[in-house]
């Protein structure tokens, strides 16, 4: 009998010990120590961090690196988990997160990041404006953009063109004269893979670009350009029109299965940032060769820039250790390390094109000479709110193809957001 | 200070920890929902401003939320028919002792081991309908043994007859799969249960097989129905792991649940007050199904 009451005893203090350790926090700080948070857990972004972090260990030797990845949902898992740091007043040093209203409307509005102005005071000069624009708020900057993805890129099978004497449309006409032609031969002009739905959204940015140039592309952010325009209805007309023109099961895929069937010649182009050229070459593909890739159609002399940055927050447990971090963001060093691996420009307009191939060369050259507008599909352009009621008239949009509803959505989509 | 027997007081004392995080973490945080789903918070820091009903009606008047429901509804009715139907006749076969009945059993019973994230992602493969000339899966196998007159676009179909969604048939499939097993068991159990004596009295009276199973086996299986048809409804009101990993929301919303909805609002979109206004929606959903059932076992209990 005495045994079994010492059991129960037993049990009860273990109970309470769990409780206790639930509500513990892990506050051991060491002094020398980095966390840096992100979602690139794998393959060439993976690889390009670490090289990073290499950097920052040769320059910084002594300071642990702590890799703190979450994994997934195309970062919507790791900003969930971010979320509950954030609110909780347990923030990383530094985190990843999207160029533009992604942090400044959600970090940044909310005083949660330090401006990070003092990093940019000599090098200012090496930055383009239009991306400096992305990421500054009220004239501040508030974070360090690593590295920059196109979202404006048609990419075509450059074998299946030749075969039937095509060439990479310019305009919006030239590109529904190239797509009758094909469907005459056969062949699925466009490939989409909207299963995620930002592909449609990301599709329907481009055709908004082409149509309203960039200036009026970005004063739809602003409150400048209206939703309820001519130029915004014609660009959802023609949204629709292109997608007669795209593979019919387009919406039990994701971008790459999309990018495969132009890789087998089933689809003869796809819309789709640049991470696409990463696939093809994967796929042992040679740029140029294989596969081939011009503006898309009408936005030749734009550059739709989705980036990802590396900020501040306020209360960030190793500050000194963070600022370094950010300091090898901002190098042309660091960000000639990342971006070969990552498949992706440097933010700086002094990169060493050597270590680029003909594709990202290619880009460089646009990024240096071209107007920067910001993505919307990757939430440089509008806040997380805004793009998600987006993004639902989208969904709407693409099966229904009902223009002026989808116009009356984001109407008032932009009327909730921009009062805010 | 009460008076407690020795016994239960250790009892009482084993079962405070428990009782405590359940309040804090279940009910404390059920009732935080409430309060954010009141509340005008849009953004990634808490805003407990008071907005009213203003999330409410939101979300009532987002033509998202309305499809929702009506696929909520029409799952839970297909999914709940499909189950109930399928495991009583796997139940009914199984225990009239076919040879090999236990190797049955098991096969039967052995989706429900797995999650319904792997359900969803092997389904996916499943009835992915491929392209015209290079079909996927299911449509595949259908073409190849001559059914192509019966490949369609399964989950990637967007078209509706009045509100049901056709891709929800893949999804009611994948789902039934999962836990048609486990509705197979819980019959199993109760015919099990009824004793042979019944039966052969029935027989004794001329009643016809059908019969017998008609009037006599199903109405004592009733408490079992009814305990299955509560657990099933439940999982369907708040399916979320299955749509996700399978479809996600589905062209149109064809596939859109109440779940998606709310972590899509929550966590991508960071409008936290209608996120919770989805969730309070669901849980009074939950609620008007579980609360009865519970009621009701209570009564029993305390007789």
């Amino acid at each position: 009998m005495k045994k079994r009451k010492g059991l129960h005893l037993i049990a009860y203090l273990l109970g309470v010990a769990m409780l206790l350790t639930a509500f513990t926090f892990c506050g051991k700080q060491a002094e020398k120590k980095l966390e840096i948070f992100s979602w690139w857990t794998a393959g060439g972004e993976a690889e390009g961090l670490a090289e990073m972090f290499k950097i920052y260990s040769n320059e910084n030797p002594g300071i642990e690196i702590v890799n703190a990845t979450v994994a997934g949902g195309a970062g919507e898992n790791a900003k969930a988990v971010l979320a509950s740091r954030m609110q909780g007043g347990n923030p990383p040093d530094s985190f990843q997160v999207h160029a533009g209203h992604e942090l400044i409307d959600s970090w940044v509005a909310a005083g949660k990041m330090e401006p990070i102005d003092f990093i940019f005071s000599n090098i200012m000069e090496s930055y383009p404006k239009g991306v400096i624009d992305i990421i500054s708020s009220k004239g501040h900057i508030y974070s360090v953009p690593v590295n920059i993805h196109r979202a404006n890129v048609l990419w075509y099978n450059k074998k299946l063109f030749k075969k039937y004497g095509l060439k990479a449309p310019d305009s919006l006409d030239e590109f529904f004269t190239v797509a009758q032609k094909l469907k005459a031969k056969g062949v699925t002009p466009l490939a989409l893979g909207d299963k995620g739905i930002w592909s449609s959204v990301q599709l329907l940015e481009t055709v908004l670009i082409a149509k309203l140039g960039a200036n009026g592309y970005k004063g739809l952010w602003t409150g400048d350009t209206a939703w309820d325009s001519a130029g915004v209805k014609d660009a959802i007309k023609t949204f629709i029109k292109i997608l007669g023109y795209a593979n019919n099961n387009h919406n039990a895929l994701e971008w790459d299965g999309a990018a495969q069937l132009v890789i087998d010649g089933k689809c003869a182009m796809t819309v789709m940032g640049d991470w696409a050229e990463g696939y093809f070459k994967a796929k042992n593909l040679t740029p140029d060769v294989d596969f081939g890739w011009a503006p898309s159609p009408g936005t030749k002399g734009t550059f739709d820039a989705l980036s990802d940055t590396f900020g501040l927050p306020i209360g960030a447990p190793h500050r000194a250790n963070a600022v370094k971090w950010l300091m090898v963001c901002a190098s042309k060093e660091g960000q000639d390390a990342f971006n070969p691996k990552k498949g992706s420009i440097p933010s700086r307009i002094d990169g060493d094109k050597s270590l680029y191939d003909v594709y990202l060369q290619s880009a460089m050259a646009d990024f240096s000479a071209n107007d920067i507008v910001p993505s919307l599909a990757h939430g440089a352009a509008a806040s997380p709110s805004w793009l998600t009621m987006i993004s639902d008239a989208v969904t709407l949009l693409v099966t229904e193809k009902n223009a002026d509803k989808a116009d009356a959505s984001f109407v008032d989509a932009a009327k909730k957001s921009l009062k805010m | 200070m009460f008076h407690f027997k020795k016994e239960s007081r250790i009892a009482f004392l084993s079962l405070l920890p428990t009782v405590i995080a359940v309040f804090i973490f279940v009910y404390g945080f059920i009732l935080w929902t409430l309060r954010v789903s009141f509340s005008d918070w849009i953004g990634v820091m808490p805003n407990y401003t008071f907005a009213g009903f203003s999330n409410y009606s939101d979300i009532f008047k987002s033509e998202r939320f309305q499809i929702d429901l009506w696929n909520t509804l029409f799952f839970t009715i297909l999914f709940l028919f499909t189950c109930v139907i399928g495991g009583l006749l796997l139940a009914i076969f199984l225990d009239r002792k076919l040879r090999g009945g236990s190797i049955f059993r098991n096969i039967f019973l052995f989706p429900m081991a797995v999650s319904f994230v792997v359900t969803g992602v092997a389904w996916r493969w499943i009835f992915n309908p491929g392209m015209p000339g290079s079909l996927n899966g299911i449509n595949q196998l259908l073409s190849n043994i001559g059914l192509s007159c019966l490949t369609w676009g399964w989950f990637t179909q967007s078209n509706h007859f009045m509100n049901f969604h056709v891709a929800l048939i893949s999804l009611i499939i994948a789902a039934a799969w999962q836990l048609t097993g486990y509705t197979m068991a819980m019959y199993l159990a109760g015919l099990t249960a009824i004793p042979v004596e019944m039966k052969e009295a029935a027989r004794m009276d001329g009643a016809s097989e059908f019969q017998m199973y008609r009037n006599v086996i199903l109405p004592m299986l009733q408490p079992i129905t009814l305990s299955v048809l509560i657990i099933l409804v439940h999982i369907s009101l708040k399916i979320f792991d299955l749509v996700y990993t399978m479809t996600g929301p589905g062209p149109g919303f064809a596939t859109d649940v109440p779940g998606i909805n709310m972590f899509e609002t929550t966590f991508g979109g960071n409008r936290y007050g209608e996120g919770a206004a989805i969730s309070i929606v669901m849980f009074i959903l939950v609620a008007v199904v579980i609360i009865p059932y519970l009621i009701n076992t209570m009564k029993r209990e305390n007789i």
